[in-house]
């Protein structure tokens, strides 16, 4: 968000009122292309792995570009799984800005390669975000699997010396990465990236490892504090927005944005009011069979809801609630915490007194991990395995037959 | 949506009123209830236009030989003129909106 102006005439309130009323196109939207993914994250939100047999075609892909530009939506953030494991992918970032759609793609860095580095440095509108959760391979390969930490360190490498400029690098705030943000800091500036720090949600495969990885009290101040003397320049996906309770408001949107200025379109049309909600509860429709994105934007049940206006519940009472808005939904969602009250992360902690007499955990029916992969980070699988048929007709070995790369 | 925040724009004395301003042209302005949103592509920022009288001064603009007369056509007299000079300030500053 940059200029605010001045209101000279009638009061229209303030514009974080007015998105909580919800936008007639959302302002940006995050779209998971596939749930197919070579790698298996423990934290992974979209319970990513194995592709979608309903996953839309380039087809039904094109046609969805062609509604968000009619709609004037500025850009998607483009993610999944692993986007680029799509073979139409280039064809629909390249569809996608030039009809005025500009493109942000989360990636773990697998096909950037010098090539791919080039053509992005040439192209407009194109941003590349490469996922990290440790600023050494040691914390970061025990969240995102083995050989992730250099593929993706590689990738930034081409991409720097490619010419391209401002890369981002995203790193999920975790109990064991809140010490390493200098370090973080230090790595963007290295490669001439930008620092992207967003929170961890226990959705997806996030709810298994939520208890055990989510920042403790005390490093949330400790993140608090870090935002504030070194935020300038570090990005934060508007995710830490619960902290500002502890003084003053951190740049950015401070609400949930979910279904009012966000949402998530999933890999196989579903849409959802976020990506950190993806469960029947949050689902706003189809795009195939409910007659497009449009319509299910702006005429949901779901999403009329969420855009009546909210009460807050017991955090409206709450000195801080006009700074922390009640937190995130899809935190308090999957942790089995009530809609109107505080997010499990409060930091005056009435989340924790809340968590003590949490109802069930809801767990989403939406599962794309690996079989048995759940909470154990492998090796990135090699993406050709998809398509090849074994070598010979009796070969238990999927890999026989195949150059290691 | 991720946007940096942006520096204080304290002693913006405001755009120039008597040349004439045009959105730049990698800029989207996409109209709402409460205003409008403006997008830059080539800066990737975003901005807010907080009512629509401002709204109509920008998309105004690019017809008028220069800004002043954009605002009076907008019923906006030489008394009130600076407040909006001060708002397209900040619009420039983020290149939002360029010397035609």
């Amino acid at each position: 968000m940059t200029s605010m102006l001045e209101r000279p005439s009638a009061p229209v309130g303030r514009l974080v009122d007015q998105f909580e009323l919800g936008l007639d196109a959302p302002i940006c939207l995050t779209w998971e292309l596939t749930y197919a993914c070579n790698l298996s994250c423990v934290h992974c939100l979209s319970s990513s792995g194995r592709r979608d047999p309903r996953e839309l075609s380039t087809e039904q892909c094109k046609s969805i570009i062609d509604e968000l530009q009619r709609m004037q939506v500025f850009y998607v953030n483009i993610g999944g799984g692993e986007p680029t494991v799509r073979s139409d992918f280039w064809e629909l970032v390249d569809y996608a800005t030039a009809h005025q759609v500009g493109v942000k793609f989360s990636t773990n860095g697998v096909k950037i390669d010098k090539k791919v580095a080039a053509r992005l440095a040439a192209s407009d509108y194109v941003d590349v975000q490469i996922s990290l959760d440790g600023a050494t391979a040691e914390v970061n390969d025990a969240v995102r699997g083995p050989g992730s930490f250099v593929m993706a360190v590689r990738a930034l490498e081409n991409l720097s010396e490619a010419g391209f400029k401002d890369a981002k690098i995203s790193v999920v705030v975790t109990r064991h990465n809140v010490s390493q943000l200098d370090d973080f800091k230090a790595l963007a500036d290295k490669y001439g990236a930008t620092l992207r720090i967003t929170r961890l949600r226990p959705s997806g495969r996030g709810a298994d490892v939520w208890d055990e990885l989510h920042p403790t009290q005390a490093q949330q101040r400790e993140l608090y504090n870090w935002l504030v003397a070194n935020g300038e320049g570090v990005l934060t996906g508007d995710s830490f927005f619960h902290l500002s309770a502890y003084g003053d408001a951190l740049p950015g949107l401070n609400l949930c944005g979910a279904g009012r200025v966000v949402c998530l379109i999933d890999p196989i049309g579903d849409v959802y009011a976020c990506p950190f909600a993806i469960h029947e509860q949050f689902l706003a429709g189809n795009i195939v069979a409910d007659g497009g994105f449009q319509q299910v934007w702006q005429t949901s049940e779901l999403f009329q809801e969420l855009r009546s206006p909210q009460t807050g519940g017991a955090c409206s009472k709450c000195n801080h609630y006009d700074s922390c808005r009640g937190g995130c939904m899809a935190a308090k969602f999957f942790t089995g915490l009530p809609m109107d009250g505080p997010d499990p992360e409060c930091v005056i902690g009435n989340g924790e007194l809340a968590l003590a007499a949490a109802g069930e955990i809801p767990k989403s029916s939406v599962d794309h991990s690996r079989t048995g992969q759940r909470r154990t980070p492998r090796a990135p699988v090699p993406l050709t395995l998809m398509v090849r048929p074994p070598a010979k007709i009796c070969d238990e070995n999927p890999l026989a037959g195949m150059d290691q790369t | 949506m991720s946007a940096p925040a942006s520096a204080s724009v304290a002693g913006n004395a405001g755009i120039d009123l008597d040349v004439g301003w045009k959105l730049h042209p990698q800029v989207a302005l996409r109209p709402e209830p409460f205003g409008a949103l403006l997008y830059h592509f080539g800066t990737r920022k975003l901005s807010f236009l907080k009512n629509r009288t401002i709204v109509a001064v920008v998309e105004a603009l690019p017809s008028h030989a220069d800004a002043r007369s954009a605002l009076r056509a907008q019923g906006i007299g030489d008394d009130t003129a600076a407040q909006y000079a001060r708002a397209l300030g900040t619009l420039a500053e983020s290149h939002m909106i360029v010397p035609a």
